[in-house]
């Protein structure tokens, strides 16, 4: 286990060093570099360009602010947003507590009713309720997030009135109950592409696994058929469900942007789409960084559930 | 991800005949096909079969709901016509659509077939390009540049297929990596043939299967990506058209027009299911050893 954990903490450094170095790549690659903002505005003068170029260390070669940016990284100095200036870690921080609470939910949410679905349409293949979750599954796969998104803040909440609009909080605060309202439409917009992911792959996982022969020994013991899906079966298909959850994350991420600037959600999403307005790329390369940190760590928390899971894992995968 | 990129050992192609004839056995994909297929042609014929010019302003009949006179699908907050918009607007999504498919298919191929094929160093730095572009959620890179871009549909579908591409090289690198081996790919390599040729004239058409299955479900992703960032504003700019930017003042104009939102949204699905639906007939048809039971 231990050589096992080494060499993955070592491969996932590696994807952070080559994410940050396309981030910061594209960052400079930009027409106009980092100011390119300040250009635009008639009443900033070629010495104001200077001297915010110095202030910042723009003037510096390319791989020295790369560096000084990595340093600063590891000391807790993200740089200063354009845009207010005040310190980048600050400005995110404060806001992926808001992110984690959206997808953390629906991710829970998703994981439960995708699995159910998956597995009762492949116990009953072939039924109604099985052709019926298929087509459904591509409808949702299909559907546009931020229109699925608009269309449920008109119905539920302009011309209904059951539920807020937006936002995560109401703004005389409000207890629990409160934030579970607000919580409800961004949670079921973003949970339900997932939901049709899960749904369709632990339904093709079940089904492989309940021609196995062990399934087939287990019922010809006489174990209930409750008992032959849950600890035999389901158990089984834990190990590429779990792998699954990792390779979702991007998804996961990029939903929760989505959904985030449809229901003007606080997090990182609705942040980022306001700094990709004010060009405000300390901001950006950030939240870049915090996104790739998240989908790399959630690929390496499963990797290392898989190993612990299932042993043979530890050396196919080394 | 999707269940693609588990590689299959390629089998020797079945017969064509028997491919479409299980293409057309899957009804929702011959479904899809004839939906994608209207909304190609009703967007290319546009200009002659539309019933009024997309740009043409009729302040007196504003927010007119849909059926009724004169507006077959409503008309927009100028009075411009529904349905001639949803019409020219198809022209721009679906060729954003297709062209960001094209780019995607020649870059995870390029990337993929080399890595492949030439292995060592170059199969190492390729590879892991793949690896590190796949952490990123593609929406958030796909905005980070489009929002420094001037936007065009040259542009546009350059970004999303640049964004877009790692899962079509991992595919294409899982197929080559067996295929690379075969007696017959050794054969081209004995008598002298190129790289490039072995891998256009012998591998690409023992691969062409799963790519044409990506590229499908690419399309389907594609056009949903544009509509996307030209809903926040930073695609397609009106006053030209697109699925997506029709939708930018659907939130605010809601009170008074709801169809507004309804009907872009409704076509952006429609072609995006169509295509997934395609895909996956697609997928059953050409290999019958990744048929979903």
């Amino acid at each position: 286990m231990g050589r096992f954990l080494v060499n993955r903490l070592a491969q996932s450094a590696v994807l952070l060093v080559g994410v940050s170095v396309i981030g910061f790549a594209l960052m400079h690659l930009a027409p106009g570099g980092p100011l390119a903002m300040y250009t635009l505005n008639p009443t900033v003068t070629a010495q104001d360009i200077q001297r915010i170029k110095v202030q910042f260390g723009l003037d510096q070669p390319v791989w020295v602010q790369y560096f000084k940016w990595v340093a600063g990284v590891f000391t807790g100095n993200w740089g200063y947003s354009f845009f207010g200036g005040q310190p980048v870690r600050e400005v995110v921080f404060d806001r992926i507590p808001a992110t984690f609470e959206l997808m953390g939910s629906a991710l829970c949410l998703s994981l439960l009713i995708g699995v159910a679905i998956g597995v009762l349409s492949a116990v009953k293949r072939g039924s109604l309720l099985d052709h019926a979750t298929a087509v459904a599954a591509m409808v949702a796969l299909s559907l546009p997030t931020f229109w699925f998104g608009l269309l449920a803040i008109f119905i539920f909440a302009q011309t209904l009135g059951w539920l807020p609009a937006g936002g995560n909080r109401s703004t005389d605060g409000g207890g629990f109950l409160d934030a579970l309202r607000h919580l409800i439409l961004p949670v079921a917009v973003l949970a339900l592409v997932l939901v049709a992911q899960w749904s369709r792959y632990t339904r093709s996982y079940m089904l492989e696994i309940l021609n196995q022969d062990y399934i087939r020994t287990a019922r010809a013991k006489g174990l209930r058929p409750s008992r032959v899906l849950v600890n035999h079966a389901l158990r089984a298909a834990l190990v590429p469900l779990i792998t699954l959850g990792g390779l979702q994350l991007p998804l996961l991420v990029g939903g929760a942007l989505v959904t985030e600037t449809v229901f003007s959600w606080p997090g990182m999403g609705l942040l980022f789409v306001n700094a990709l307005g004010s060009r405000d790329y300390p901001v950006l390369m950030a939240i870049l960084m915090v996104g790739a940190f998240v989908v790399v760590l959630g690929n390496l928390i499963a990797d290392i559930l898989i190993a612990l899971v299932d042993p043979r894992a530890k050396i196919t995968h080394v | 991800m999707s269940d693609l990129v588990v590689g299959t050992l390629p089998v020797a192609a079945p017969p064509r005949r028997h491919a479409s004839r299980r293409f057309f056995r899957h009804r929702l994909a011959v479904l899809g096909l004839v939906v994608i297929v209207a909304l190609a042609l009703s967007a290319a014929f546009a200009p002659w079969i539309a019933p009024y010019n997309p740009d043409d302003v009729d302040i007196a009949n504003r927010y007119a709901p849909p059926l009724s006179l004169g507006h077959l699908l409503g008309s927009d907050d100028l009075g411009r016509d529904v349905l001639t918009r949803l019409m020219y607007a198809g022209q721009i999504s679906l060729s954003v659509g297709v062209a960001a498919m094209a780019v995607t298919v020649i870059v995870g191929f390029a990337v993929g077939a080399f890595a492949a094929y030439l292995g060592g160093w170059v199969d190492v730095a390729l590879m892991r390009l793949t690896d590190t572009m796949l952490c990123f959620p593609s929406v958030f890179l796909l905005l980070f540049v489009a929002a420094f871009v001037t936007p065009s549909l040259a542009s546009i579908s350059l970004m999303i297929g640049l964004t877009c591409w790692m899962e079509l090289a991992r595919v294409v690198y899982g197929q080559i990596r067996v295929l690379k081996s075969a007696d017959f790919v050794a054969a081209a390599r004995m008598v002298g043939a190129p790289v490039w040729r072995i891998i256009l004239r012998q591998i690409l058409p023992n691969v062409m299967a799963p790519i044409l299955v990506a590229a499908t479900l690419n399309t389907a992703n594609a056009i949903l990506l544009e509509s996307y960032i030209s809903f926040l504003g930073y695609g397609i700019q009106p006053p030209q058209a697109s699925w997506g930017n029709m939708l930018t003042n659907a939130q605010s104009d809601f009170l008074v027009d709801p169809w507004l939102a309804v009907m872009p949204g409704l076509a952006i699905t429609l072609a995006v299911t169509s295509f997934n639906f395609i895909g996956d007939g697609l997928r059953d048809a050409l290999d019958p050893k990744m048929q979903q039971q």
